[in-house]
């Protein structure tokens, strides 16, 4: 229990700070870092308290493609020496204080939710997907998701699609003057177009380009 | 302080929404960053879900983490295409000087 305690608040201790230095930091490749930082501190919690395989997902998901996607725009973009300078504009600084009364609200709202619900009290009865404690966690995952829920997780497969599809639509840009090949005229290029058979008369040659 | 309940794990989250609001607020020159604020916001909700499913022996909320995460995955890579675009027709991402609507 006590090992418990002490793994769960050094993560959510990096947790925290790392998501403070994501919105913070003045580099916006210094704020990606942060953030696969954060990713896999809360995938170790997700390890810890036994939900394995989300944890593993999130790795994979997360740091392995979404941030490095944001690192390959950030790259891309040239931004990072854009200076993330929120504190010393005189136009911004207008919003700050109304930006952190309604952060600390929507805080304090949420502490108090937190602090003041109970479950409740014929709730174990609709309990429907209990967690069997004898097979894995990625075994139970995977007899219920391909089982009770396939219908979204096709539809997920679909939004996965689209995206996929509207980002390439959405990058894609036709360059003038790039030579490129075209299957389609190659392959139905014909001998009767290309070649001509020619009558040639004694002693009188041949006119090519007529 | 030492059992580590669902409480525990359930203020983590609100920590950690509540940062990605404060990024969304306070974040006025980098539209990028924006994105990773939201992305911090749908993880506070994923530490939500799975900390109640485990807690309450259900599987239910791991089911839906994995689709809150299919979903945030497709948002950012929308995402970033418009920043990409955007950024190739008028050089600059930042929040001040996205202003064509006027709003």
């Amino acid at each position: 229990m006590i090992a418990h305690s002490i793994f769960f608040y050094t993560f959510s201790l990096i947790a925290i700070i790392s998501a403070i230095m994501v919105t913070a930091s003045k580099n916006t490749v210094h704020s990606v870092f942060f953030l696969i930082l954060d990713f896999i501190s809360i995938s170790c919690l997700f390890i810890m308290i036994g939900a394995e395989f989300l944890g593993m997902i999130m790795l994979i998901v997360y740091v392995g493609a979404v941030a490095v996607l944001f690192l390959f725009v950030v790259m891309m973009l040239n931004v990072a020496q854009q200076k993330n300078q929120w504190l010393s504009s005189a136009k911004s600084s207008k919003h700050i204080p109304f930006g952190i009364i309604i952060s600390v609200i929507i805080f304090f709202e949420l502490i108090i939710v937190i602090s003041g619900w109970k479950f409740k009290p014929d709730l174990a009865m609709k309990i429907s997907l209990t967690n069997n404690q004898t097979i894995t966690n990625t075994h139970s995952i995977g007899s219920v998701l391909y089982t009770d829920y396939i219908h979204v997780f096709q539809l997920s497969g679909m939004i996965l699609l689209v995206a996929m599809i509207g980002a390439i639509v959405l990058t894609y840009r036709k360059r003038p003057g790039v030579k490129k090949q075209s299957y389609f005229s190659q392959i139905s290029r014909e001998s009767t177009d290309s070649v001509e058979l020619v009558e040639v008369k004694n002693n009188q040659g041949v006119k090519i380009d007529d | 302080m030492i059992n580590i309940g669902l409480g525990h794990y359930l203020t983590l989250g609100a920590i950690i929404f509540t940062i990605g609001i404060v990024g969304i607020f306070l974040n006025r020159k980098n539209i990028i960053v924006i994105l990773m604020s939201i992305e911090l916001i749908l993880l506070a909700v994923n530490i939500n879900l799975v900390s109640f499913s485990i807690f309450l022996n259900d599987l239910t909320g791991q089911i839906f983490t994995l689709f809150i995460l299919t979903v945030a995955a497709a948002e950012a890579a929308i995402g970033l295409a418009i920043i990409v675009v955007y950024y190739r027709n008028s050089s600059t991402i930042d929040v001040e000087k996205i202003d064509s609507l006027k709003g």
